[in-house]
């Protein structure tokens, strides 16, 4: 139960990163990576992924 | 992008006296008259908050220099006319820009660009991206920098969602001035422009998200003004969904305090990838655009000289030197040197009190003549308040309306540079011609004559009589020459 991103499509713009309530995405190069040992996929703490919420890129935070 | 660079001089001033030179472009200078009235109606507490602003003073926009680092990336509203993807060397529009930096890396070119350009007077953060959603990345950034360069005046833009949340701590850090996005006041209209918004831990569309946005963007304000943060709002003007508006949003934001209301044109095009963009959605034109900013002349205060800068813009606006900065650089290894800026304020302020005066005797003389006439003038600048710039040389004309109310700025029209190593382009003369519509006469320091011929086949008249000299002086020479032998003949 893991969300990721898909890379081709991460514009870098960190809002993931700032919304993610478990600090379960860093920045690797010039993009942002899901790490699944912290992602929850937000169970219990929200009503959807935060991250999918706030990515401006369409299908960009997706279940893994 | 050097013959953008009013003063030629700045990569590495070495004197007073080359700032001097390089300031009034030519060597015309006569003594200053010391007069320091700029503001126009704006009350003198007021001007005094803005009059090195050039983002906010048009008067200041001839001599300081704002700069915008990218520091907040992130965003929480998605714009119909934005595409985050999208990022392009060879474009100026905000939003978008070539790097993403860290506060410790935007420190360190604040600090090169404050050595090596004297003009440097406001920083910026402006996208891409919210400053005030990205707020931790911005308050870094500012409070690194006025720690070594404690006069830098800080404004950030904010599209007002997540400002509430952080307007205790904007007003602590004395950052006075606050640019807020309002594109509606109406979230019917606001349907049209965002198709979501990010609040509260939840994606919200359609009409929720309009009203939600409107709301906060009304308490922004509310906030702001209470505080006495100024504020400047910008609109976006997009014909067939919030042209008519904006005179609406004009009374609503200006009942609310704000200062300043700029409209800027949507600039949209299928390449960039953005919604109005690929659903064929137009900007407006440049005469559509000076139509809606005449009607709303007696609101708030309107800002015509903004060119949409690029958000990691550096310069003079209207000029970017962005890309001469890209460096990687380390603020260990860059020293804050504050002399040439100092050096550059004192000349600043003799030659603007000279300015000033001039641009006030140039109104007095045009509206005096009673010639009726009111026509648009055209003016090609390398800054410093003259008309120093080769009419080849010019990527952009200054426009200036003479009329029985006098000379006053209207706005900027760019054209692609139509003289490339010498010897001009017939496409891009065209290019010109278009960009110059409604315009009756041009003035700059030299023009050829093959492209003066051009200009007078289409109408325009083209003139470097007024070369060098103060840009208000030389339209009412220009004008009286024109105008007042008919009124003398009339009257005689
Ligand atoms: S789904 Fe939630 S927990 Fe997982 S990465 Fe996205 S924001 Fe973080
Ligand atoms: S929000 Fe989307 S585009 Fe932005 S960094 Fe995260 S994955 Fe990339």
């Amino acid at each position: 139960m893991a969300y990721k991103i898909i890379a081709s499509q991460c514009t870098g713009c960190s809002a993931c990163e700032f919304e993610c309530p478990n600090a379960a995405i860093r920045m690797k190069g010039d993009i942002f990576v899901i790490d699944p040992n912290k992602c929850t996929e937000c169970e219990g703490q929200f009503d959807s992924p935060q991250c999918a919420a706030v990515c401006p890129v369409p299908k960009t935070c997706v279940p893994a | 992008m050097a013959q953008l660079i009013p003063l030629g001089s700045l990569g590495a001033p070495t004197s007073a006296e080359t700032m001097r030179e390089a300031l009034s472009g030519g060597g015309c200078s006569s003594s200053s008259c010391g007069s320091s009235d700029g503001a126009g109606d704006l009350p003198p507490e007021l001007w005094d908050r803005i009059k090195d602003h050039p983002c906010y003073s048009e008067e200041a926009h001839h001599y300081f220099a704002r700069m915008h680092v990218a520091v907040a990336p992130a965003c929480n509203i998605q714009c119909n006319y934005c595409n985050r993807k999208y990022d392009c060397a060879n474009e100026s529009r905000p939003g978008v820009v070539s790097e993403k930096l860290t506060p410790e890396q935007a420190l360190g070119k604040v600090i090169a660009v404050a050595n090596e350009v004297p003009q440097f007077s406001v920083l910026g953060i402006a996208g891409p991206g919210d400053s005030a959603y990205d707020w931790r990345k911005t308050k870094a950034t500012f409070e690194l920098v006025s720690r070594v360069i404690p006069d830098v005046k800080l404004c950030l833009s904010s599209n007002g969602l997540a400002l509430p949340d952080h307007v205790d701590e904007i007003a602590g850090m004395n950052i006075d001035h606050v640019t807020l996005t309002i594109n509606m006041v109406d979230p019917e209209v606001g349907t049209k422009i965002y198709p979501w918004i990010f609040h509260r831990g939840k994606r919200w569309t359609g009409l929720d998200a309009a009203k939600i946005l409107h709301e906060r963007q009304m308490e922004s304000l509310d906030l702001l003004k209470a505080r006495d943060i100024l504020v400047k709002v910008n609109s976006v003007m997009i014909p067939g969904i919030n042209d008519e508006h904006l005179i609406e949003v004009n009374k609503v934001v200006k009942g609310k305090g704000a200062f300043l209301h700029n409209i800027m044109p949507l600039i949209s095009d299928p390449a960039h990838g953005t919604h109005f963009g690929l659903t064929g959605q137009r900007g407006p034109t440049a005469m559509e655009l000076k139509a809606l900013q005449d009607r709303l002349e007696d609101g708030t205060k309107l800002m015509r000289h903004c060119r949409q800068c690029r958000a990691d813009a550096v310069g003079l606006l209207g000029e970017d030197r962005g890309q001469e900065f890209n460096l990687d650089l380390r603020p260990e290894e860059v020293v804050y040197d504050p002399s040439q800026r100092e050096t550059y304020r004192e000349i600043v302020a003799v030659e603007r009190g000279e300015h000033v005066a001039v641009r006030k005797a140039a109104s007095a003389e045009v509206s005096g003549l009673q010639a009726g006439a009111s026509v648009l003038v055209a003016v090609a600048t390398r800054g410093g308040g003259r008309i120093n710039q080769h009419f080849g040389h010019a990527t952009e004309f200054q426009v200036y309306e003479a009329s029985a109310k006098g000379v006053a700025f209207i706005g900027h029209r760019k054209v692609e540079q139509y003289c490339e190593g010498g010897w001009g382009e017939d496409a891009t003369l065209d290019g010109v011609i278009a960009a110059l519509e409604g315009v009756t006469v041009v003035l700059c320091a030299k023009i050829g004559d093959c492209p003066k011929d051009s200009l007078t086949a289409a109408g325009i008249e083209a003139t470097d009589e007024h070369a060098y000299d103060w840009i208000e002086a030389g339209i009412a020479a220009w004008y009286a020459a024109r105008y007042a032998p008919a009124e003398q003949l009339l009257t005689a």
